[in-house]
């Protein structure tokens, strides 16, 4: 959201502003016993003003599309070595933080923009704005926001996909974004920016829902609204496996 | 085949949960023990948060231990006196550990504590099991180690109160077991462990129970604590992943079968050697973790 009030904030180009129409595959991502993770596939097209497709002389328009997970509020953990064993020592909170994060570009997204540009509109894991919550030096906070993007980099919840963009006849493109079975349920956005000789000249948004459904939203549901009862059939489970076990081995 | 967790949150290969479940099943057969001591941490180095691990092994227990307590029932091999005063010590026990995991977790701890708990339980355990082992094959070659006399430990006897327990064939004060329940039910919140081995050796030598009524005695204890601790968790920590608790149970349970027939055709110590191996090497890898360098310095929690 902090990077479309970025868009809305730019100076208005007028009737050289191209426009953007982007859809995504799946409105809804239903998580089933069998998930294991979702392609999303994003899709549209550049319309120039006039129609004018920018020709082989001019700067090629270029596409970023960034899919983010809810925003949550974590508690990020550093161990250190204490006494011979690692304990957790210094911790530090966020507001919120994103669950998910991709960027498909279809160029790497150093490249297409400066320094300055990636930090306003949050281009790039290693420029998310991660707000915490309690203040702290600014070298200790850099270095809980490395552990914390790299932590969740390597689960596979933040990535860069460079050259995951393909523009076809400068008109339309299309990209692939891969969600892991690991993400959290809520509202995802798909947000498309369209970017030339380093600018960004126009964005749009696709709200995405990743729930739960059928048997898992049931457990899931249960266990948080009928505790006891839950327990309970875990337990009637459990005890119901080793009895039949036992009786079948026995008839034997 | 994969197959998504509801609770954890991801998804995992069922066939490798449920072949864990076999082996630790085919242990537990083989042992009479049930076998959580190695769920929790393979579950851990599976990838499964620490904490629905714990709180999905504790159901994986329960289930292997119903069809030893069926069995032992049958054959008179249960003191449902001393079974009982220890269920109340370990559902008291269970309480107080979800209290304890509360607190732990709330300080970033938790996971410091299951390791050093688990390093300490796994080495002491592992290290006894190797030297009987040890001993028990040097037995065969001709040399015989000294008879121990069944005695009560004299902490035991100073308690006050006494109460007749027939079948373990003991006069002493039911604080005692109530103690040892206690110990056991905080273990079962904590590390999802049913407290079989540190049960079963605190009955021979520190009550001094009976032999013949020891394991079916501890299974008992066993199958009502780790149902305890199943619903404490529920209610509580909200962790129990139902369909990995029903993956490993599927495998548990038939290791369990299997183990036990297994158990009546191979050399015991041979097999006690090898079991105290994997508990060392399970207990040596968790000491690395804390000792040398975790697998991650960061972690974050959800608020």
């Amino acid at each position: 959201m902090r990077r479309l009030l970025a868009v809305l904030a730019l100076p208005l180009l007028g009737a050289e502003k191209p426009l953007l129409v982007p859809d995504v595959s799946q409105r809804e991502v239903e998580i089933v016993y069998s998930f294991t993770g979702a392609e999303l596939l994003l899709f549209g097209a550049i319309l120039y003003p006039e129609g004018r497709v920018p020709g082989r002389g001019e700067k090629p328009a270029e596409i970023v599309v960034v899919v983010e997970g809810p925003l949550q509020p974590v508690l990020v953990r550093e161990k250190a070595k204490i006494a011979g064993i690692w304990v957790n020592a210094h911790r530090m909170r966020y507001r919120s933080v994103p669950s998910f994060y991709a960027l498909a570009s279809s160029k790497p997204i150093r490249s297409l923009v400066d320094e300055r540009t990636r930090a306003i509109y949050e281009f790039g894991t290693d420029s998310l704005q991660l707000s915490p919550a309690s203040g702290a030096q600014p070298d200790e906070q850099a270095r809980f926001d490395r552990g914390l993007v790299d932590l969740r980099r390597r689960a596979g919840l933040y990535y860069e996909a460079p050259d995951a963009v393909e523009i076809s006849q400068g008109v339309l493109y299309r990209a692939r974004v891969h969600i892991p079975a690991r993400v959290p349920v809520g509202r995802y956005t798909a947000e498309t920016f369209l970017i030339r000789d380093g600018r960004v000249l126009a964005a749009a948004v696709r709200p995405i829902e990743i729930r739960k459904s059928g048997f898992e939203r049931f457990v899931a549901s249960a266990a948080q609204r009928h505790a006891l009862a839950y327990g309970l059939v875990a337990v009637t489970l459990s005890v119901g496996f080793g009895w039949a076990a036992g009786a079948l081995w026995r008839k034997r | 085949m994969d197959l998504y967790l509801p609770i954890a949150n991801l998804s995992v290969n069922a066939a490798v949960i449920v072949l864990l479940g076999l082996g630790v099943g085919l242990l537990s057969g083989m042992f009479g023990v049930g076998g959580g001591f190695l769920t929790t941490p393979l579950l851990i180095f599976y990838g499964i948060p620490p904490t629905v691990a714990a709180a999905s092994a504790a159901s994986q227990v329960t289930g292997a231990s119903v069809s030893g307590v069926f069995a032992h029932f049958r054959r008179g091999g249960v003191d449902v006196r001393m079974g009982m005063v220890l269920v109340v010590g370990g559902i008291l026990g269970s309480l107080a550990g979800a209290g304890l995991f509360a607190l732990l977790q709330a300080s970033g701890q938790i996971d410091t504590v299951i390791g050093i708990v688990y390093v300490l339980m796994l080495g002491s355990i592992g290290g006894l099991m190797l030297t009987e082992a040890i001993q028990a094959l040097r037995a065969e070659k001709g040399y015989r180690p000294k008879p121990r006399r069944r005695r009560h430990h004299p902490l035991v006897a100073a308690l006050p109160l006494r109460w007749r327990f027939y079948r373990s064939g003991l006069y002493i004060s039911p604080l005692a077991p109530l103690l040892l329940g206690f110990a056991t039910g905080i273990l079962t919140v904590l590390l999802g462990v049913g407290g079989g081995f540190v049960l079963v050796p605190a009955m021979l030598y520190l009550l001094g129970m009976s032999v013949q009524v020891v394991v079916g005695t501890s299974l008992f204890q066993i199958l009502f604590v780790t149902a305890a601790a199943t619903l404490v968790h529920a209610t509580t920590t909200k962790a129990v992943d139902i369909v990995l608790a029903a993956l490993l149970l599927l495998g548990s349970v038939m290791g369990a079968q299997i183990g036990a027939r297994f158990a009546s055709q191979t050399k015991p110590e041979h097999l006690r050697l090898a079991l105290a191996l994997i508990v060392l090497a399970v207990g040596a890898r968790m000491l690395l973790g804390l000792a040398w360098r975790p697998d991650e310095i960061y972690s974050v929690e959800l608020q």
